[in-house]
């Protein structure tokens, strides 16, 4: 039986426990509101450049265009990009972006395939070096960025066209957690190169006879390149904002735990220091009538 | 003169949207003017000036490269970045100058060196801009 002394501390430190969760969780709902804008702001370029992609892709006969639209041929050698949060306390939004990715690992390393994994984001690294300490390529991390820019995503987009014009791979995939809503996000896998377009778009797109400056080849070739970037930054604007909403719906519920917690351990406490009084006076009455 | 529909949008936001009456585009093989019903084209951008003419007045921004894409729904200006001419400051873009003329000659592999001149050229572009 813990004494009151005890109890009245373990109450205390849940109370301390739910006033950093409960701050936690508001400053992830500031945070995502920012992080969501900056998601949604960025979704025109995107879908004007795929359609503008769509658009050229239509065009040329399949299998003609460069390595980064149709691939190099082979299917051997699988990057996977895993962007995942650089701070944990988030609930099971990076462990879930891990398991996707391992899950597909796992499948390709049994077809015999080889897989590289170029970490961007700690956490994932964290929980992948275990398991594929020499798969892993390398670590990308975002730490120091607040709010993010077109300019952190591009570099990564420039190693990922670097490596792939080395032939250091021939599939590239990237994994992160799209956003639908606070309690909801999907742990995705899109694949870059070889780019992936929507059928329907690309048929709609080929019947208008366009103009080419300076030539087609020359425009998907700057374009492409271009293109992976913006596919980097978006998946992590995606990550961003769901990484914001998970930590936000974990905080919520581990104040709400903390909230609990403390009402029942507020009726122990009551129960035992009313059993003590009790204990005391019965020992005063027993002690009086025994004179 | 007519309008047309124009956007601007960079990688982080859409930048201007709305309906214009000529826009100036520098495009990679020469400038030029988009009117309405321009014949569909697509171009890439070479980082210069695109002037915008509008019915309430006319508006000038520095674009650092990118895609001009001309359809029948109007014209897209896919930007790497574009920023307003009044917010370019000489003094800086200098200053950024010749810290980048310092890296072309500290560089040590060809892919820093690289990047290093492309920088350069297009600060070069942002201030011939300037003094315009």
């Amino acid at each position: 039986m813990p004494s009151l002394k005890d109890l009245r501390n373990r109450i205390a430190s849940v109370k301390a426990t739910q006033k950093i969760t409960k701050a936690m969780q508001m400053v992830a709902a500031a945070k995502l509101r920012r992080a969501q804008l900056a998601a949604e702001a960025a979704r025109p370029y995107a879908e004007r450049m795929e359609a503008v992609l769509a658009n050229i892709a239509g065009a040329i006969t399949p299998g003609a265009g460069p390595a980064l639209l149709s691939g190099n041929g082979r299917d051997n050698v699988h990057l996977l990009v895993v962007c995942t949060a650089e701070r944990g306390l988030c609930g099971a939004f990076n462990s879930s972006i891990v398991r996707l990715a391992r899950e597909r690992a796992n499948s390709l390393m049994a077809q015999g395939k080889t897989v590289k994994i170029l970490c961007v984001g700690k956490k994932g690294y964290d929980q992948l070096r275990r398991q594929y300490e020499k798969e892993i390529i390398e670590l990308i991390e975002l730490r120091s960025v607040k709010q993010m820019a077109f300019t952190d995503a591009d570099p990564i987009g420039r190693k990922l066209i670097a490596l792939f014009d080395q032939g250091e791979y021939d599939v590239c995939t990237i994994f992160f957690a799209r956003f639908r809503s606070v309690i909801l996000q999907i742990p995705t896998a899109l694949q870059l190169i070889p780019a992936q377009f929507a059928k329907g778009e690309a048929a709609a797109g080929a019947q208008a006879s366009y103009d080419y400056e300076p030539s087609e080849a020359g425009i998907l070739e700057s374009l492409l390149p271009r293109n992976i970037s913006v596919q980097v930054f978006r998946a992590l604007l995606e990550n961003a904002a769901s990484e914001q909403g998970a930590r936000m719906s974990s905080m919520d519920s581990a104040t709400r735990n903390a909230g609990d917690m403390i009402k029942k351990q507020t009726i122990t406490y009551n129960r035992s220091r009313q059993a003590m009084i009790t204990k005391e006076l019965i020992e005063i009455i027993s002690g009086a009538e025994a004179l | 003169m007519a309008a047309f529909h124009f956007e601007l949008v960079s990688p982080e936001r859409l930048i201007f949207s709305g309906e214009v009456e000529q826009v100036v585009v520098p495009g990679s093989e020469g400038v030029f003017t988009v009117l309405q019903n321009h014949a569909p084209m697509m171009s890439t951008i070479r980082p210069g000036v695109i002037e915008v003419t509008s019915a309430t007045g006319a508006d000038k921004l520095f674009v650092r490269g990118g895609f001009a894409d001309v359809s029948a729904k109007g014209l897209t200006i896919l930007a790497e970045q574009a920023i307003p001419l009044a917010d370019l400051d000489v003094a800086k873009i200098d200053a950024e100058l010749r810290a980048v003329e310092e890296d072309i000659e500290d560089a040590s592999t060809d892919a820093t060196r690289f990047a290093a001149l492309l920088r350069r050229d297009q600060l070069a572009a942002m201030r011939a801009a300037l003094n315009l």
